[in-house]
């Protein structure tokens, strides 16, 4: 559905994007991550045909950016960073406006518009002017706004961005609905966001792609993946730790003494990530250890993301 | 043209929203009456003309005019709207014709709210309707190139006062160009010829003859084309933003 080709966007001398490709389907959501400044905005304004880049080309739904942009922007509902809004207007105008913008029928407007108000919480402001709205309801009205036209592209630009938890909540439960008929990118750089609503993400970093993968796939990068966490509150915790590294398969492990009464904790690495988890319960059996709690590790991503975006030094 | 409509709606909507279109007509009605009437001495002039009215007009635009144009996308380039707005499927040149649309309109409310001026001409004696008719015509044709110029400066920042400044000295440039004093000046540096064509370009001078009651075809595609080619203008900069 989205086919983004060896896209560069420099300004003046700064690279912001640097040669990114990479494909969506219809029924994926992407989560784009990356450190501030990494060109996420600017992929999207790219897409979204608000900025022109300096080469390589976007396709949305078989449309070129560069030759067709009004074809392309007539597929996708955008969601600006700053999500912004006309603050004189009410919600009602503001949505009208933008339906009457996207040739919606004049007999479907009313009803489109009423749809979108439930979907999206804003019932009870839509005679609110927007200005006196609070920032959660600001965001969703931009929010409305994209999806009126039901497009088939949704591009996001940090959709969950100022809201509480209840309302990011909402939000990304709405996103789910949404995931099998379209085809969304969204940017965030909260990670458990990521890993809640994506099928898919790609990391940049400095106008590159570091990784691209399922929320999994990136997990397994990490160095904790597959390693074994145990707590216990044994009196001798410590002298165990030299025991569990004979444990066959452990590489490494990593002691943190209990603290304010708490359990003293031991994660266990294991070789190339292999999983260890049988091995160290059976040995834990057999010393007749205390244990409070154990469990595997499926990965860190947000170790994941530090190793990737940071500049090997 | 898609979408021009809604554009040229929401931005009347827009200006009537917020309180500076109120006190921009307050303004407009006590300057243009305040002009006619003190400065053109309408009432001792002892004439049933609107003469003294339209001919503080291009004056009192330098700085009425710029006032109105200078949010036209500076404000959208401040909020983040103008994001919105060009990544709707609509043309750049409709979005930017749009929006000068309805700040011309808003101009000429401001416009037609002089009328109790035409009036008390029409209760005083009887003007030449004509007259009237063609000085009204030509001051919104002017207003209209003034406007232009205001929106291709306010194209080009996203502070509203820079793009203030700038559509005002272009304005005044323009202006400056009929004024007896300069063209004297002009003839006695350059030939003829090149003063000639240099005062061809001023606001004024094709203003003059509207309020003597002639439409001259020149004077009207001299206005037209001053709107067209700084619309023009303003979507190549808009375009320009774009790519860089």
């Amino acid at each position: 559905m989205i086919e983004v080709k060896e896209l560069v966007k420099r300004f003046g001398n700064i690279t912001a994007v640097d040669g990114i490709s990479f494909d969506v389907d219809k029924g994926e959501v992407l989560g784009f991550l990356g450190p501030n400044g990494a060109g996420k905005s600017t992929t999207m304004k790219m897409i979204t045909c608000f900025l022109a880049p300096t080469s390589g080309t976007v396709i949305v739904g078989g449309k070129d950016i560069l030759e067709d942009p009004l074809a392309v922007r007539r597929q996708i509902g955008y969601l600006p960073e700053s999500a912004p809004s006309y603050p004189e207007m009410t919600v009602l105008e503001f949505l009208r406006f933008m339906a009457e913008m996207r040739s919606i029928p004049r007999g479907e407007i009313g009803g489109r518009i009423e749809e979108i108000l439930a979907t999206t919480g804003l019932e009870e402001v839509r005679h609110q002017i927007i200005e006196t709205l609070s920032k959660g309801y600001r965001q969703r009205t931009c929010f409305a706004q994209a999806l009126l036209h039901d497009p088939e592209v949704l591009i996001l630009d940090e959709p969950t961005d100022g809201l509480d938890p209840n309302q990011k909540h909402e939000v990304r439960e709405l996103i789910k609905r949404m995931r099998h008929e379209k085809t969304i990118i969204l940017s965030t750089h909260i990670l458990e966001e990521m890993e809640a609503v994506c099928s898919r993400a790609v990391i940049i970093a400095q106008g590159k792609i570091v990784a691209d993968g399922t929320p999994a796939e990136l997990a397994a990068k990490s160095r904790y993946h597959n390693a074994v966490t145990v707590r216990t509150r044994d009196p001798q915790a410590a002298a165990l730790r030299e025991k569990l590294q004979l444990i066959g398969g452990v590489n490494e492990v990593e002691f943190t003494p209990g603290q304010d009464g708490g359990p003293a904790s031991f994660t266990l690495f294991s070789e190339n990530n292999r999983p260890i988890l049988p091995d160290v319960t059976k040995f834990l059996e057999t010393h007749d250890v205390a244990v409070e709690e154990i469990f595997a590790e499926r990965g860190r991503v947000d170790e994941v993301f530090r190793n990737v975006t940071q500049p090997v030094a | 043209m898609n979408g021009l409509i809604p554009i040229v709606k929401r931005e009347l909507l827009s200006y009537f929203r917020s309180p500076v279109a109120y006190i921009f007509i307050i303004i407009f009605l006590i300057s243009t009456a305040g002009a006619t009437w003190f400065l053109g001495s309408f009432y001792q002039s002892n004439q049933s003309s609107l003469d003294p009215f339209f001919f503080f007009h291009p004056w009192l635009y330098l700085f009425l005019i710029p006032a109105v144009g200078m949010r036209l996308w500076a404000e959208d380039r401040r909020s983040g709207t103008i994001e919105l707005l060009l990544t709707l499927p609509v043309n750049l040149l409709t979005a930017v014709l749009g929006k000068f649309l309805a700040a011309w309109l808003f101009v000429g409310i401001a416009l037609a709210l002089t009328f109790p001026m035409a009036a008390t001409v029409y209760y005083l004696g009887s003007p030449d309707t004509g007259l009237v008719v063609t000085g009204y015509l030509g001051s919104f044709l002017m207003a209209g190139s003034y406007l232009a110029i205001a929106c291709f400066t306010s194209s080009m920042t996203k502070n509203q006062v820079i793009s203030f400044v700038l559509g005002f000295f272009i304005c005044l440039i323009l202006v400056l160009l009929g004024w007896g004093f300069l063209q004297a000046l002009l003839v006695n540096v350059f030939p003829v010829w090149l003063a000639d064509a240099i005062t061809f370009f001023s606001f004024s001078s094709h203003f003059e003859g509207f309020h003597r009651g002639l439409i001259d075809s020149r004077d009207v595609i001299y206005f037209l084309s001053i709107i067209g080619f700084m619309l023009f203008a303003t979507v190549i900069v808009l375009e320009h933003r774009k790519a860089s």
